[in-house]
């Protein structure tokens, strides 16, 4: 995955990037199955590497597939940005618990709840599932209006102003990308 | 620094965190800046579920015979981020679409430049 993201960050040519983009959301997928989070995996699948592709790819279309480099003064500033918060974050990990470490805070607050009364009072064998169908629900709900709000505002921005100059264009984002909230809701459930 | 194996996962999710950053911080083409948010994003998911997992559990599917799994909170809480995640990069797309169609352009300087002619 650190391989692709450095070449995400170095390849100029939009539509590779984007591609790349895909491959890193699958490597993604499949570190979640190691982690045995495949409800998660799924979802990134589904959701990561093929809508979120497509919505760019949609993009590129309607606007152009190259970049120019970045300019040298940005690109040091930024390097010198992303090293002291790299290691700022790096110095915060070593108070964290080691990986897979079953003492770790965050196994014994809710989660024993969940997975010991999840069968007896939503009944079902997928405790991810009755987590965000049943204890989490609100949590849901709040996703959907999410998601209604950035699929109102994509009709808001893509919809409303209609310029004489490449009008053909709108009608084309439109297709594209109104199609695409309703795709990830229906990944979602 | 005894548990220093232990903390590597965090490791490389740091250092993809901080690329995703970089892309966003260096590039002045919006879409690429899109694309570093994504990454951002995607490590910001693999360091829950890193939290997540328990050594020897399994998937938190409960079924007979096992009695380790993995914790599922943070495996929720990442099902709805992706979802939401991807509501915001169609957001953010549809705003390069526009901006694209009103400057001609979608790298950060031009429209610097543009605007400053005006």
């Amino acid at each position: 995955m650190v391989i692709v993201a450095i070449a995400i960050a170095r390849i100029h040519d939009l539509f590779a990037v984007v591609m790349l983009t895909g491959i890193f959301s699958l490597l993604g997928a499949a570190a979640y199955v190691v982690m045995d989070a495949v409800d998660v995996a799924f979802t990134e699948a589904a959701v990561g590497a093929g809508a979120s592709t497509v919505l760019m790819l949609g993009t590129l279309a309607l606007t152009t597939s190259k970049e120019r480099p970045a300019p040298a003064k940005n690109v040091i500033s930024a390097l010198i940005v992303v090293v002291l918060t790299g290691v700022v974050l790096i110095y915060g990990t070593l108070d964290m618990p080691i990986y897979g470490d079953l003492m770790a805070p965050i196994h014994h607050h809710v989660a024993d709840h969940y997975l010991g009364g999840s069968s007896a009072e939503v009944g079902l064998p997928n405790v991810v599932t009755s987590v965000l169908a049943s204890y989490r629900s609100y949590d849901t709900l709040g996703e959907t209006f999410v998601i209604f709000t950035a699929a109102a505002g994509v009709l808001a921005i893509l919809g409303q102003s209609r310029l004489p100059r490449r009008q053909h264009d709108y009608e084309d984002s439109e297709k594209g990308m109104v199609s695409s909230p309703e795709k990830s809701k229906g990944s979602s459930t | 620094m005894e548990q220093f194996p232990g903390l590597i996962p965090y490791w490389v999710i740091m250092v993809l965190m901080m690329m995703g950053l970089y892309i966003v911080i260096a590039h002045g083409n919006l879409i690429k800046k899109i694309v570093g948010l994504n990454v951002f994003q995607v490590s910001v998911f693999l360091l829950y579920i890193t939290m997540a997992k328990v050594e020897g559990g399994t998937a938190p599917i409960l079924a007979e015979g096992i009695k380790l799994y993995s914790n599922p909170l943070p495996h929720v809480l990442i099902l709805t981020a992706i979802v939401v995640g991807v509501a915001t990069t169609a957001l953010g797309l549809a705003l390069v679409v526009r901006i694209h169609n009103a400057y001609g352009t979608i790298e950060d300087e031009e429209i610097d430049k543009l605007e400053d002619q005006t």
